[in-house]
């Protein structure tokens, strides 16, 4: 801390924003962590059908394993262009 | 010391615990930690070995003071080209710890699982730990640092990159470790934060123990300080633990201890109250 810096003595507490970006990211992370090796491939296969008969985007196929105790669900999410 | 005999898979008597010292993110500070915590558990009358798998990037062996002794290495010794006897350098501090070094030529995909496993096991035969200091990033060599371990330190810096990354670590350790693969008791986990600046952290500007615990919720095996100590220490080559008189050899000591199983109360945690005109002009 410099001289002039002690008079200033800006607030910005950058420690705070930084755990929180941290929180938002890792949680996100962690939720991808689990999900199975097939996922990617299986999305870009399934837009490879879609397209043979609608022209959709990349991000427009989602796909997402949900598990719990008994059984694990498959949440496939396409979104069609408007026309 | 108790001595709990396991068998591995192929059925091979494995009495030394196994140790990686991993962190995803690069500098900040595992082959330091791998260096005093092996010798830190030496120095305590373990039989222990420290083993560089930073194949291509040795340093372990400078910052342990031998790198004019490295004849053979871990590579030599898994492709049949050496022994592990003539491959092992004993420590000329410690007479109980042995340093088994990387090679500096070859590729990281020399280290196989299957040579890897063998080496292992015949230090688990005649040590007590084995310390195994991983290179950075999460691809084939730091995989194989991991695989067989019982127990992982995780070493982050306080700052988002190393914390982020020490959570894809712990993804990793959690899935494709060996434990993880046979469906045995998880690996350990130990978070050991280095580079930590109590200053910084009371005035906002740096992420706090208690932040970085909360995030990758995994429980506390030590905070080293940020400290000068530190490099001076690694320009002669001495593992800074053995430095007893700083804060951060004291702290090192204190995570080993803690690593046995004592309770330890954390030190070098808040910041040193300076006075007026110290703040003022120094900083």
């Amino acid at each position: 801390m410099s001289f002039l810096d002690y008079f200033r003595s800006k607030k910005t507490n950058t420690a705070n924003i930084a755990k929180e970006r941290l929180q938002i990211i890792v949680a996100h992370e962690r939720g991808h962590r689990d999900q199975p090796d097939y996922l990617p491939q299986l999305q870009q296969e399934l837009l490879a059908v879609i397209r043979k008969y609608v022209q959709i985007d990349d991000d427009m196929v989602q796909v997402e394993v949900d598990r719990n105790d008994r059984c694990s669900v498959l949440e496939l999410n396409v979104t069609l262009p408007e026309h | 010391m108790h001595r709990f005999v396991t068998h591995t898979h192929k059925g091979i008597a494995a009495l030394a615990k196994i140790i990686v010292v991993t962190s995803g993110k690069g500098g900040v500070g595992k082959t330091t930690t791998s260096a005093s915590i092996s010798t830190g558990l030496a120095r305590r009358g373990h039989k222990t070995v420290v083993i560089d798998f930073d194949v291509g990037l040795r340093n372990l062996d400078l910052i342990m003071n031998c790198e004019r002794r490295v004849v053979y290495d871990f590579v030599n010794v898994i492709q049949g080209e050496a022994s592990l006897n003539q491959a092992l350098i004993r420590d000329k501090r410690v007479d109980t710890l042995y340093i088994l070094p990387a090679s500096q030529t070859r590729e990281k995909e020399a280290l196989t699982k299957e040579g890897v496993e063998a080496v292992i096991n015949e230090l688990s035969e005649t040590f007590d730990y084995i310390v195994c200091d991983s290179p950075a990033g999460i691809e084939h060599g730091a995989q194989m640092a991991l695989y067989y371990a019982d127990e992982a330190i995780v070493v982050t810096n306080p700052e988002v990159s190393s914390v982020r990354d020490s959570d894809r670590i712990l993804g990793i350790l959690q899935s494709k470790s060996r434990r993880a693969e046979m469906g045995q008791d998880p690996v350990k986990e130990h978070l050991l934060l280095t580079r930590y600046n109590p200053e910084r952290v009371e005035k906002g500007e740096m992420l706090s123990v208690g932040d970085v615990e909360e995030i990758l919720a995994i429980p506390l095996l030590g905070v080293i300080p940020e400290s000068q100590v530190v490099l001076n220490a690694s320009n002669q080559g001495t593992p800074v633990i053995l430095e007893g008189d700083s804060d951060a050899g004291q702290a090192y000591e204190d995570a080993v201890a803690r690593l046995l199983g004592e309770e330890r109360e954390h030190r070098f945690m808040t910041a040193q109250k300076k006075g007026f005109f110290s703040r003022m002009f120094k900083g």
